[in-house]
């Protein structure tokens, strides 16, 4: 991506815009990015608040706007966002569950000039096992395709795959033929936040994840051009690392439902560092100047293998987050590189899923609701250092 | 996105951008661009000023007509050519579906 400007230190624009509009939600997946504290984060910003990030986002150059969550259709002024929002000239993307989809929102979503929806598949119930032939998920998801078409929006579906589910790779692309997807993603879970939490119960084994990338060849072959497959393997089964937000601070730009603008959307979970709030500060400061946005910029602050690594323009090293999470510190080499003296913490997670059945002793499942998020940021509280 | 795609259609029909897809001047990247589904490709200089006239009335000899009247003298139609036909290769321009 080019640079804007004669100063070659000087970043680029952001592309960009992710709006996390709020993190209430009716769904309790367990694979959720949301942040595992969200319960102890301030209040949301407001109609006006957004509007003016709309605003600010729109004049810094990002032309792609994704509003998300927690679950967006949460919001009523959702509508008012979205007019606002291609008034201005964003392309606008919906990512949701679907859930509270009305044939009355739609319309003023349509007039409004939304352009885009990704549904994604999700359960809404707790029964994580035999959901894929649950009938009201299927009632719901049915209901709402038919909504999306009538409305004259692209099939777009997204489903995460995990241990649990992967094994069903059949149905889901079955299930989404039946519903007319025109894009599917089959996203393997990436291990933060609450997925993290549950990594032991969600990674799969390899040979679960080649028989799904089987099936997936197969289905391929058989709906040809009519339906367009993406699969995502988990970087925890790779050996290079992904090129994480296509580099720290390069062309996303996140604003959570309190007004923190971030990176990345876990970026808020680094320590040392802190995000600055729309509502204090315009974007464009906050994008160019503010200490967070320039803390992993460029590579004076890799360490070895990456400083002198020759792929290091190519992944940038990888995901902060991830380095942070599993080696406590975010300058580190992310783990899931084979150079990374802390890859064996990746191989261990991967050789304890290639194991048969899970161990007796494994960490129960946590689910994303408010009273495990009380309770981990509970826990977060009495483990950080008092300094 | 690979290597650019060359595909023909006909001429003397109306050619318009495609569903999903959005013509626009971009002022932080000054100049014009397609948005579709989470990308956005740059349309800088002749590229833009061409895809301006793809407005669903207009087929790809009525453009290379303008043009040569707005810019005497330059032979355009190569370029008109090979640019449309890329762009209708990407999925960014169709000929006009019928109401």
């Amino acid at each position: 991506m080019e640079t804007a400007g004669s100063d070659p230190k000087r970043p680029g624009n952001p592309l960009w815009l992710l709006a996390e509009i709020t993190y209430k939600c009716p769904l309790h997946c367990v694979f959720c990015y949301n942040p595992t504290d969200y319960t102890s984060y301030g209040p949301e910003l407001n109609t006006d608040e957004w509007l003016k990030v709309l605003r600010e986002g729109r004049e810094l150059g990002c032309t792609q706007l994704g509003f998300s969550g927690g679950e967006p259709l949460m919001r009523d002024d959702l509508e008012v966002l979205i007019a606002e929002a291609r008034k201005l000239g964003y392309y606008t993307n919906l990512i949701t569950s679907g859930v509270g989809l009305t044939e009355k929102r739609i319309a003023a979503f349509k007039e409004g000039g939304l352009d885009h929806i990704q549904l994604s598949f999700q359960d809404s119930t707790r029964e994580m096992n035999d959901w894929l032939s649950s009938t009201k998920t299927f009632e719901l998801k049915k209901r709402v395709a038919e909504l999306i078409q009538k409305y004259d929006y692209p099939m777009v579906f997204n489903c995460v795959l995990h241990r649990h589910n992967i094994d069903h790779t059949q149905q889901i692309l079955e299930m989404a033929e039946q519903l007319g997807a025109e894009y599917v993603e089959l996203a393997n879970t990436q291990y933060y936040a609450w997925a993290f939490e549950n990594r032991d119960q969600l990674l799969p084994s390899r040979d679960q994840l080649q028989r799904a990338e089987e099936v997936t060849n197969r289905f391929r072959e058989r709906v040809g051009d009519k339906m367009k497959v993406y699969f995502v393997v988990p970087d925890y089964h790779s050996t290079r690392p992904k090129a994480c937000m296509n580099g720290w601070g390069s062309l996303f730009i996140t604003v959570t439902s309190d007004g923190v603008v971030l990176p990345c959307h876990e970026a808020r979970m680094l320590p040392g560092l802190t995000f600055p709030n729309a509502r204090e500060h315009d974007l464009k400061w906050i994008w160019y100047d503010s200490p967070g946005f320039n803390a992993y910029r460029g590579d004076a602050w890799m360490q070895e293998p990456c400083r002198t690594c020759p792929e290091k323009e190519k992944d940038f090293g990888g995901c902060r987050c991830q380095a942070y999470m599993l080696t406590g510190d975010a300058r580190n080499a992310d783990p899931v590189c084979d150079l990374s003296p802390h890859h064996h913490l990746i191989t261990e997670a991967v050789e304890k899923a290639d194991r048969p059945t899970l161990p007796p002793n494994v960490k129960p499942i946590v689910f994303r609701d408010d009273r495990n998020s009380r309770l981990l940021s509970a826990k977060k509280t009495d483990t950080t250092p008092v300094t | 996105m690979g290597q650019p795609q060359r595909v023909a259609f006909d001429h003397d029909a109306p050619i318009e951008i495609a569903k999903y897809y959005r013509f626009q001047w971009e002022p932080a990247q000054n100049c014009h661009v397609i948005l579709y589904p989470e990308g956005m490709v740059k349309l800088p200089g002749s590229s833009g000023e061409i895809m301006k006239r793809v407005d669903g009335t207009r087929s790809l000899n009525g453009i290379i007509t303008e043009l040569e009247q707005q810019f005497p003298g330059v032979d355009l139609r190569a370029d008109v050519v090979d640019f449309l036909e890329v762009a209708h290769g990407n999925g960014w321009i169709r000929p006009k579906a019928p109401r």
